[in-house]
């Protein structure tokens, strides 16, 4: 029989009172790479730091290459040869590459640190894997991916034989993702076994050798990956239930052109410019996909078009109307809805109750108030009404809503921008985070808001996402438009736009 | 009054008054880089200083050891601020209440010390404190050895750990670890660096350095103690941080900086000048505002900065 890597079992983990890890089990062959796969919440994440040692499992054993251990820190993880690239990066921005790893391990210089025989060992292992990293780059200088590079880098730097990678393509173009996965083929082939955790079914049958599937902190079952496995499958495993792909059809073609964007320019936090030139016009019952890797601008832009953010040049017209450069309250008030990327910050007053989030953008207008006194009845109807229409899960509208799962937060947010009948919506990455069930609601709400006759600029990191509902989609780089691509265009030409090729025959 | 402002003299012993008066904020300064580059806001500075000064002045008087009292002013420094540290990394109350307790704490505490030990007199009791070196004459040097070599040794020292501090934080695996857990605790966490070990650390390590500056007070600027003796040091420390963005050289020179307007204060009330002496006394406290004012906009905070840090929470 050969030898496992990693075998966990009956893992139990509470936090509390609520099983985050109900009596899994969990095993790893040696030189493979197995997929951890369920919905957010599913406890995937929990059972991985129970593995590397963030946390204590209250129940259950974990063998590690056949000997039974117990992981009481990552430094034990560690030194057993476990390493972990979380999906939220582990790596203090201000400090550098190199900085960034020795913070791992112990230095050969007793308390002075070794800073430089690190660079050139960290140096040697980027070139052999064709990462191209430099050891003494700030974290906050390099992109998203090749922080990720950074996080793989530093760990197979540790000696990890057993690698942890909390969804690492959530963050990456089509290209990048293909590049990473040789990586990881390259990986496995020198004898490293690898788990993958991820929700994305076509990364399952794409690379994974063997998937687990968890639900609900359960363990649903594990299979090897042939050909004779089915997204279907898999998805049932997953959900529990058959997830029924039903969107409302398209009953109207967009219309005539309703917002304007011509040359905006912006700035972003740092005074770097983040938006450049960005001209993109948004119709009448149409969403137009704004594709694009994190961090290039979608932001700026949505803050511009929101007037959360100033811009520094060009200028944006609704219904030929100049309206840019007003204080948010102007693009309320003239039905430019918004779902922001960051809803617990951005979002939502996490510390206020669902109604006064639903009320929060016409506090002071009729009929939610009446002389500056806000109508309670009129509120509580308001609340009813939202609750049943778009089914958010909640004891009642007094509840905080720090205390609803992501899902339903996303539908109060919902509630609020698609019913005060917008003219454009702003959607900056609804869904990110919700489960399959609650993200094809989203996407389900979004569509009939379209058919309402609403312009539509949807923002997502999610190819799929994209191309089940734009009508056309632009890619964003380096805050300038690379060019906007018809409904159906293959993923790997927005992939290469998304990377900086312009589309050839696209204005500046 | 105006050409004995302009005059040499004046200007020679303001210089020489400014590095002595530098010296009671560089001292706290230096400590809590250590503290808030850890990502831990330590107002309890101010009262750390007192605790020290009372504790510290009692012990030369007791023992007529210069040495033996520094040395307790620094501990007593650390092990108050063990308090500081329990409160905001084991039970994560917020530093800034914490800090203010601290302070208002150590105000009665440190006056009931006092009045224990010397009981209550109309003279404050007095001890011969620490004497200006003479390095080989250098300061018979004119002018240059008056304002430079003719410091006493804690002068010296406190100067001295300026590098010390900055080789520590920059080049030692401690300095990383500090800067580590302040900039992203979770991310040290996963590397098996204990936060709340090192938090610890970095409060303790601030208080010991408040506790030189406050014990300097007492037995180096001056023979005695009094409940007013730290005069604000503590928060300009806390200030001159900021102002330095978290780095030891820049905090020498915003030290010097106060160090001189409170000389200048000084030195102007002894002139007799006609300047009211309540706003002279203020000239340090405006400062701090307005250089805070600027140059806070440019630090750029430790990112987990004031935040308690939890494993448990997501």
């Amino acid at each position: 029989m050969e030898q496992l890597a990693v075998k966990m079992q009956q893992i139990t983990k509470i936090f509390g009172g609520v099983k985050a890890n109900d009596a899994v089990n969990f095993s790893l062959r040696r030189g493979s790479i197995h997929g951890l796969l369920g919905e957010n919440g599913a406890g995937k994440t929990t059972l991985m730091n129970v593995l590397y040692g963030l946390y204590q499992q209250e129940e259950g054993t974990i063998e590690i290459n056949g000997h039974e251990e117990k992981i009481s820190s990552p430094i034990k993880a560690i030194s057993l040869g476990i390493g972990m690239v979380h999906q939220h990066f582990m790596l203090a921005r201000p400090l550098t590459v190199v900085e960034n790893v020795m913070l791992g391990k112990k230095s050969r210089r007793g308390i002075l640190l070794d800073t430089k025989q690190t660079a050139e060992e960290l140096k040697a292992l980027s070139d052999r894997y064709h990462m191209g990293i430099d050891p003494y780059s700030k974290i906050w200088q390099l992109s998203v991916g090749e922080q990720q590079r950074v996080e793989i880098l530093s760990a197979i730097y540790l000696g990890a034989q057993i690698l942890i990678l909390d969804e690492p393509t959530a963050v990456l173009t089509p290209q990048e993702t293909e590049i990473f996965f040789d990586t990881l083929r390259k990986m496995r082939s020198d004898g490293k076994s690898i788990i993958l955790i991820t929700h994305k079914l076509e990364e399952i049958i794409s690379i994974v050798d063997e998937v687990t599937v968890l639900r609900g902190g359960k363990c649903v079952g594990s299979k090897l990956v042939d050909d004779s496995v089915t997204k279907d499958e898999l998805t049932r495993m997953m959900v529990g239930r058959d997830v029924l792909f039903n969107f409302p059809p398209v009953t109207k073609a967009p219309g005539g052109v309703r917002m304007k964007m011509e040359n905006l320019s912006a700035v972003n936090d740092k005074g770097v410019t983040a938006l450049k030139n960005f001209s993109l016009d948004l119709r009448e019952g149409e969403i137009v996909g704004l594709a694009g890797v994190d961090g290039n601008g979608q932001k700026e832009l949505c803050e511009v078009l929101t007037g959360l953010r100033p811009n520094s040049g060009g200028r944006m017209l609704l219904d030929g109307e100049d309206i840019t450069a007003q204080n948010p309250l102007f693009y309320i008030r003239h039905h430019i809805s918004h779902i922001p990327e960051d809803r617990h910050a951005t979002g939502l007053a996490m510390n206020w109750s669902l109604k006064n989030n639903l009320i929060l953008k016409r506090l002071d207008q009729a009929p939610v108030a009446k002389h500056h006194l806000v109508q309670g009845k009129v509120v509580d109807e308001l609340w009813q009404k939202a609750q049943s229409e778009y089914q958010i899960k909640a004891i009642s509208g007094d509840d905080e809503a720090r205390n609803l799962s992501g899902g339903n937060q996303q539908k109060v947010i919902l509630a609020r921008e698609i019913d005060s009948d917008p003219r454009v919506l702003i959607a900056n990455q609804p869904t990110r985070g919700l489960d399959v069930g609650a993200a094809e609601y989203v996407r389900s709400k979004i569509l009939e808001a379209r058919n309402g006759g609403t312009s539509c600029l949807l923002i997502s990191a999610d190819m799929e996402e994209l191309l089940q509902l734009s009508d056309r989609i632009a890619v964003i780089y380096g805050g300038e438009l690379m060019g906007i691509l018809p409904r159906g265009t293959d993923p790997l030409t927005i992939g290469s736009l998304m990377m900086g090729k312009r589309l050839e025959g696209a204005e500046a | 009054m105006w050409s004995e402002v302009f005059s040499l003299g004046f200007l020679v012993s303001l210089l020489a008054g400014t590095i002595r008066l530098a010296t009671p904020i560089l001292m706290p300064a230096l400590g809590q880089i250590y503290t808030q580059r850890a990502g831990i806001l330590n107002l309890g500075v101010e009262g750390t200083m007192l605790m020290a000064a009372v504790c510290g002045f009692s012990v030369t008087a007791a023992t007529g050891s210069l040495w033996f009292g520094f040395a307790v002013g620094v501990l007593t420094g650390a092990l108050y601020s063990v308090l500081m540290a329990w409160l905001s990394v084991s039970l994560r109350v917020n530093q800034v209440i914490a800090g203010i307790g601290m302070n208002i704490l150590a105000t009665g505490l440190a006056a009931y010390i006092y009045r224990l030990i010397f009981g209550i007199r109309t003279l404050p009791a007095k001890i011969v404190p620490f004497q200006s070196l003479d390095f080989f004459g250098l300061s018979k040097i004119p002018y240059v050895g008056t304002v430079l070599f003719n410091h006493n040794i804690l002068v010296y020292i406190a100067f001295a750990l300026v590098p010390i501090t900055w080789f520590i934080l920059e080049k030692t695996t401690f300095g990383l670890k500090i800067k580590a857990v302040g900039e992203h605790p979770r991310a040290a966490d996963s590397k098996g660096i204990s936060v709340s070990g090192i938090r610890y650390a970095a409060v303790i390590i601030g208080g010991a350095y408040a506790g030189a500056g406050g014990v300097f007070m007492t037995i180096a600027y001056l023979n005695m103690f009094t409940e007013s003796v730290i005069g604000g040091f503590g928060y300009i420390a806390v200030s001159v941080v900021i102002f330095a963005r978290f780095t030891p050289g820049r905090a020498m020179w915003g030290a010097l900086l106060f160090g001189f307007a409170s000389a200048l204060q000084v030195r102007l009330q002894a002139l007799g000048s006609g300047i009211p002496s309540q706003l002279l006394l203020m000239l340090p406290y405006i400062l701090t505002v307005v250089a805070l004012i600027f140059a806070s906009k440019k630090a750029e905070f430790p990112s987990a900065y004031t935040i308690p840090y939890s494993r448990m929470e997501r």
